[in-house]
């Protein structure tokens, strides 16, 4: 398994990261030391094996399904680097 | 009274029942320690008012008799957990300015005991490192040195600036977390005790997420005691991380008696590492001998999978860091990168994460985004969350077989030169957590404890791993070890 150009574009893409042109050969080459790693894992004879979902087994807690905090909209936007009439502001989404 | 700062909790605990000592004098101690100690940069947001105050606090409720443990002991925190009001920004750019509306669940458990803040404590980004190189505030520094060689060593990471400051004494304790072996390896880097509770001890609640199936905070102490104390008040029960255990926390410290007679302890043979240095070996059968000669059998194990742990680790951490990184988009908190005319909602978002994150969080994030996408989901996701089954399945079957504990060494090595990983690639930093990172994929403790020098004078420490939810027996395993080791050297103080 190695990774080209184009996929190393991609995975940058998805992830939301801007990555300049001339630095996808370098970020491939480490993206192939890593898989190359994780490759091992082939080795592993994992039939009938379950994918692990929780590390200890416990059934997750229910609460009844009720308001139990709110009215924070001061808090909410405090850290915002851009916050107006107590929204967060962002560049323009619809076309 | 001169050297407040240099006292185990343990020790402060009974001084400030007995009124020999009050908080605000140990917090001045720990605080004018902080000043002297820039050159470790271990404490890189100071919180030198608001312990004050908490200090005062304390007192006034020492005074009236009754108080907990850990009141009016002054702590560092790592920067990991969000403080209220203090900033909180997992040694990351993109959280830059980021001041928290809330108190994580750990620390308000300390503060609710009377515990002091003295600052926060520098770690890699996002806890993404195992020699604190990778954090916005630069290298935190460890304060042993090669004899007298002047080079600086790393403190270990990711909670490297808790291991720094404990084992400088700038505070009495610290907390750390622990993802892949950030609490465990630190504290042998530094001739410290560091222990990983078992997975859902901690409430998680308002510690910045890394890895969520993996992360645990615990404590980072000069002592087993300490580490009994602390961790107590830092567990229990917490609504709102549903990961979280509602099971009883028993009192670990009144669990400590050293006696480990009959206890069976297991020494995994796939631990035996192809070029393990002799050192580390010699360090390993020496503490094998101590807890034998404390009365405990001694029975070899195997744990097959354990050369998998680390593969699949390096999967399924990233997959969750790169789902958990996801919510730094510039909106609602920290960074947010300058935009171009023109620049639309995923310019902002591509340049605020270029901009924010470091070289290894962006590494990891994209790895977990490769990992994690169409085509390779099985491949890679499935495949490491199957292979940590049957490492969790190893470990299940050793314990079924009468194992009450399990001894490997802590680290591969003793701690190495800042920059002296640099050229080596990626995989070669991750094994560093070769010993540790089983524990975090079985949810297990696992505690490091200080057992000898190197012939360089450099700290190594053991690590021991429990059953689940039995940190008691394993804290009173360790105790039992760190008697038999005597590990009483501090660094000399340079900074």
């Amino acid at each position: 398994m190695s990774i080209d150009l184009e996929t190393a574009a991609r995975v940058a893409k998805l992830a939301r990261i801007r990555v300049d042109e001339d630095a996808l050969p370098a970020m491939a080459e480490e993206f192939n030391t890593i898989l190359g790693f994780i490759e091992q894992l082939g080795e592993v004879d994992v039939e009938g094996v379950e994918p692990m979902t929780s590390v200890t087994p416990m059934r997750l807690k229910r609460r009844d399904d009720v308001v139990t905090d709110g009215h924070r909209q001061k808090e909410v936007l405090s850290n915002a680097p851009d916050a107006r009439e107590g929204f967060f502001a962002v560049p323009k989404v619809v076309e | 009274m001169s050297d407040l700062n240099r006292l185990t909790i343990a020790e402060a605990r009974d001084k400030l029942r007995a009124k020999e000592v009050t908080s605000i004098e140990l917090t001045e101690a720990c605080l004018s320690a902080i000043e002297g100690a820039g050159a470790l940069n271990a404490f890189i947001h100071h919180t030198a008012d608001l312990a004050r105050e908490q200090a005062r606090a304390a007192d006034t409720r020492l005074q009236k008799g009754e108080a907990p443990a850990m009141c009016g002991i002054p702590l560092g925190i790592k920067d990991l957990f969000c403080t209220k009001g203090v900033p909180s920004q997992a040694a990351s750019g993109i959280l830059n300015g980021f001041k928290p509306e809330y108190e994580s669940t750990v620390t308000q458990n300390l503060f609710d005991a009377g515990a002091v803040m003295l600052g926060k404590l520098n770690m890699d980004e996002f806890a993404m490192g195992s020699s604190n190189e990778t954090s916005v505030y630069g290298n935190a520094v460890n304060p042993w040195r090669r004899g007298n060689d002047e080079t600086a060593l790393t403190p270990g990471g990711s909670s490297g600036g808790s291991a720094s400051a404990v084992s400088a004494d700038l505070c009495l304790a610290a907390t750390g977390t622990d993802t892949g072996g950030s609490i465990r390896q630190p504290a042998a880097f530094t001739g410290i005790t560091g222990i990983k509770p078992t997975y859902g001890r901690c409430s998680r609640w308002g510690i910045v997420a890394f890895a969520s199936s993996l992360d645990q905070a615990g404590p980072m102490t000069k002592s087993v005691r300490d580490a009994a104390i602390m961790l107590q008040t830092m567990c229990g029960h917490d609504p709102k991380d549903s990961t979280s255990a509602d099971l009883p926390v028993p009192d670990f410290e009144a669990m400590l008696s050293g006696d480990i007679r009959g206890k069976v302890i297991g020494i995994p043979r796939e631990y035996r590492m192809d070029g393990m240095p002799e050192e580390i070996e010699k360090l390993w059968s020496d503490g094998t001998d101590m807890l034998r000669d404390a009365g405990a059998e001694i029975r070899d194990i195997t744990l097959p999978h354990t050369k998998y742990a680390l593969p699949a680790y390096y999967v399924i951490a990233p997959a969750e860091a790169s789902s958990n990184l996801a919510r730094y988009d510039g909106v609602r908190y920290g960074h947010r990168a300058k935009l171009d005319q023109g620049d639309g909602i995923t310019e902002m978002y591509e340049k605020t994460r270029a901009e924010g994150f470091g070289p290894e969080v962006k590494r990891r994030v994209m790895i977990g985004t490769y990992v994690l996408s169409a085509g390779f989901y099985d491949a890679y996701y499935n495949r490491a969350r199957k292979v940590r089954t049957l490492i969790r399945r190893d470990f299940e079957e050793v314990f079924a077989q009468g194992i009450d504990a399990i001894l490997t060494p802590a680290t591969p090595s003793a701690a190495f030169g800042l920059g002296e990983m640099e050229k080596a690639d990626p995989v070669q930093m991750y094994l560093n957590d070769v010993f540790t990172v089983t524990v975090n994929l079985a949810g297990l403790p696992g505690i490091a404890v200080p057992a000898g020098l190197d012939r360089q004078g450099l700290p190594l420490g053991l690590q021991l791993i429990g059953r689940p939810w039995d940190e008691g027996d394993l804290l009173n395993t360790a105790y039992a070890l760190e008697q038999a080791a005597g590990f009483v050297a501090k660094p000399a103080k340079w900074w």
